[in-house]
């Protein structure tokens, strides 16, 4: 049996060869050593010797053979001292250097790594100490769109299918954005900052399934997807433009996905057919988790008269380049108006467009209180959410 | 012509594609200190030893066989070649012979008659120590059957395939020994092709590589390289990576003490005696 005796420098493979293992038993009774301390390796294996006098001729230890079973061998030359990648495992550091490139946080990186750059590489930029716990909870409640009922027959008049088709249609384009959005950050954040792309990676991956949810419940009963309007195409696009990561948070998940929550609570409550009821239900509940961690992150700014003036100024930059589309689009704001309805019937369309005009006004409400959250006061907050694009996303 | 104001010029093999790797990266950390450095890769050693001559380079990173050319020219021409820098890894190497496990070859001579593999016709450690081994103890090359595994001829053997294809060939029955330098016995055990083996013999230990220069075309800078060489650490990250690929973590002052195997065994050796003498020729 291999040993360390009490000398503390000697080890004994016994009867073990060296490529069998006692390369590993040499390897880490050296990582134990000091430089040019000696270690003497007794052995019994036949070229146990000349393979171990190889191993140190590549890894450039001095080798000496004093008998037929005993070698002596020490480190010589000291290796380059390593940089630690931050000093505490579990608390990343506020800036994340070049160097580590995308070594595990703690990790004892070899020098000379070069040629990584992630812009995203500082913590006040990027982090949320609640990170971590957003991103095990979002592991924790992903759910499988095969799970659906999927056989149950959908029974909507024509015009209703049609319009929750047209529905469809506009949350695909707009959960597509949202996809694209946290994807493209993961690839600019610094790894050091790993639960932030861990989370940002879920969202996507939530994001995916949405987009898959609602082109199946598109097709259920028709061959063809609704219509994309040239307005909700370009309010997206000042998302996908937006390059700031907070000023993405704030547009994107903040106010855009905050807002979409709404609508999909809705249409979770009214959409005429259970499925698309209960996708809608999954669809939010993975929504509320993407405004929480965006709120989270947005708050530790909370107060500083800087970031407030930044916020202020990307969301009436973002109303100013949307002033040409002032209204949703015509087929959209139909299509949610007749889903939330039912039906054609007079009395349904009068409680679908009650039911649309409280559901604005709620869209309203909550960005504003998200606002206030994040320090400004109620009236500038309720001026603000008033600012948002009627495209909701 | 050469031009004493002009950079100091490395020639080196490209016996692989990691070598634009070293040498960019050496000449970085020369430049860094100072010496105006760049360097000509040649295809072979032959070439290389050539362009030496022709005061084409300053300096080439010669193969042992390279280095004994230089030398046995130089001496022809009535001028010096010294060796002025090695690797650690460069010194104390030594070869074997492998042999089936049980397959009776106990000694030397019961290789008479056995087919042998060694490996590239130029490779010092391979195929030229090893026959000359065997002529010291009383073997001559008609007394076996030699099978040469010719891998990248002109590099002197510093790719190790041809080694690995000889191993193959013992594995596989194809020959009776095979010769090898001693530290691939290990990674070959690692690659499972000398399972069942035993090694028969060590030739006496020999150096590897050096750093050649001509006392007629000294480079001014010639210590400044040398000693700049010398300076390098291995934990200094800027060149730690270069020496890892390189194979070492030292450099040392050049000896000449242990290239006697390799020049005994070259002794009657046609192809290299007629490269000296037509290298000699052309530039005498």
């Amino acid at each position: 049996m291999p040993s360390q005796t009490q000398s503390g420098n000697t080890i004994d493979a016994g009867n073990l060869s060296f490529v069998e293992g006692g390369y590993l038993l040499v390897k880490s009774a050296l990582a134990k050593v000091g430089l040019r301390e000696r270690l003497n390796v007794h052995f019994s294996a036949q070229y146990f010797a000349e393979h171990l006098e190889s191993y140190c001729r590549a890894h450039h230890i001095a080798f000496t053979r004093i008998d037929a079973e005993t070698c002596q061998v020490s480190k010589e030359i000291p290796l380059p001292e390593e940089i630690v990648a931050g000093t505490d495992a579990a608390d990343p550091a506020q800036e994340a250097n070049p160097a580590w490139g995308i070594a595990a946080r703690g990790a004892a990186v070899e020098r000379g790594v070069s040629g990584y750059f992630f812009p995203l590489n500082r913590k006040d930029i990027v982090w949320t100490d609640k990170a971590a716990r957003y991103y095990r909870l979002a592991a924790a409640r992903q759910w499988n769109p095969g799970d659906l009922d999927w056989q149950t027959p959908v029974k909507n008049p024509d015009a209703v299918e049609d319009a929750v088709v047209q529905v469809m249609t506009y949350l695909i384009e707009n959960e597509t954005a949202a996809l694209i959005i946290p994807s493209r950050f993961i690839g600019q954040i610094h790894p050091h900052y790993r639960e932030v792309t861990q989370f940002l990676a879920i969202q996507a991956a939530d994001e995916a399934r949405h987009i898959e949810v609602f082109s199946r419940r598109a097709a259920l009963k028709r061959s063809h997807l609704g219509s994309s309007a040239l307005s909700g195409q370009s309010s997206l696009k000042t998302l996908i433009q937006e390059t700031d990561f907070s000023l993405s948070a704030l547009l994107l998940s903040v106010l855009g996905e905050g807002t979409f929550l709404t609508l999909l609570i809705y249409l979770s409550r009214y959409a005429p057919d259970g499925l698309t009821r209960k996708i809608c239900r999954y669809a939010a509940r993975d929504e509320s988790r993407h405004v929480a961690f965006a709120l989270a992150h947005l708050i530790q700014h909370k107060g500083d008269p800087d970031t407030q003036a930044k916020y202020r100024n990307a969301i009436r930059q973002r109303y100013e380049s949307l002033a040409g589309f002032s209204e949703l689009n015509e087929d959209v704001y139909a299509a949610l108006h007749l889903v939330l309805s039912g039906s054609l019937e007079t009395e349904a369309l009068r409680v679908g467009y009650a039911r649309m005009s409280r559901m604005v006004a709620e869209m309203h409400r909550s960005r504003t209180a998200r606002l206030v959250q994040l320090g400004f006061s109620a009236a500038e907050a309720a001026d603000l959410s008033a600012l948002h694009t009627k495209n909701f996303m | 012509m050469y031009n004493p104001e002009s950079a100091f010029i490395l020639g080196a093999v490209a016996y692989d594609p990691k070598v634009v790797t070293i040498w960019d990266g050496f000449r970085e950390f020369f430049l860094k200190n100072g010496l105006d450095f760049d360097y000509v890769l040649y295809h072979n050693y032959e070439r290389q030893v050539c362009a030496h001559f022709k005061g084409e380079i300053h300096a080439a990173w010669n193969s042992p066989l390279a280095w004994l050319m230089s030398e046995r020219i130089a001496e022809k021409l009535g001028k010096k070649a010294h060796a002025v820098a090695m690797r650690d890894s460069d010194q104390n190497l030594h070869s074997i012979f492998v042999v089936k496990a049980k397959s009776g070859i106990k000694s030397v001579a019961d290789l008479k008659g056995k087919r042998i593999a060694f490996g590239a016709k130029d490779s010092p450690q391979a195929t030229i120590i090893p026959q000359g081994f065997l002529n010291e103890q009383g073997l001559a090359s008609t007394d076996y059957n030699p099978h040469y595994y010719d891998v990248l001829v002109g590099k002197h053997g510093d790719h190790i395939g041809g080694e690995r294809d000889a191993a193959r060939a013992l594995r596989q029955g194809e020959v009776d020994a095979t010769a090898m330098i001693s530290g691939n016995h290990l990674l070959f055990t690692q690659e499972g092709i000398l399972h069942d083996t035993e090694i028969l013999v060590n030739t006496p230990d020999y150096d590897h590589c050096n750093f050649t220069v001509l006392d007629h075309w000294l480079h001014p800078e010639t210590d400044r390289f040398v000693s700049l060489l010398l300076a390098m650490r291995y934990d200094d990250a800027a060149v730690k990576h270069l020496l890892d690929l390189e194979g070492l973590r030292k450099w040392l002052p050049g000896r000449t003490s242990h290239y006697k195997p390799l020049a005994d065994a070259l002794r009657g050796h046609a192809v290299t005696d007629g490269f000296i003498d037509a290298v000699t020729n052309a530039v005498r």
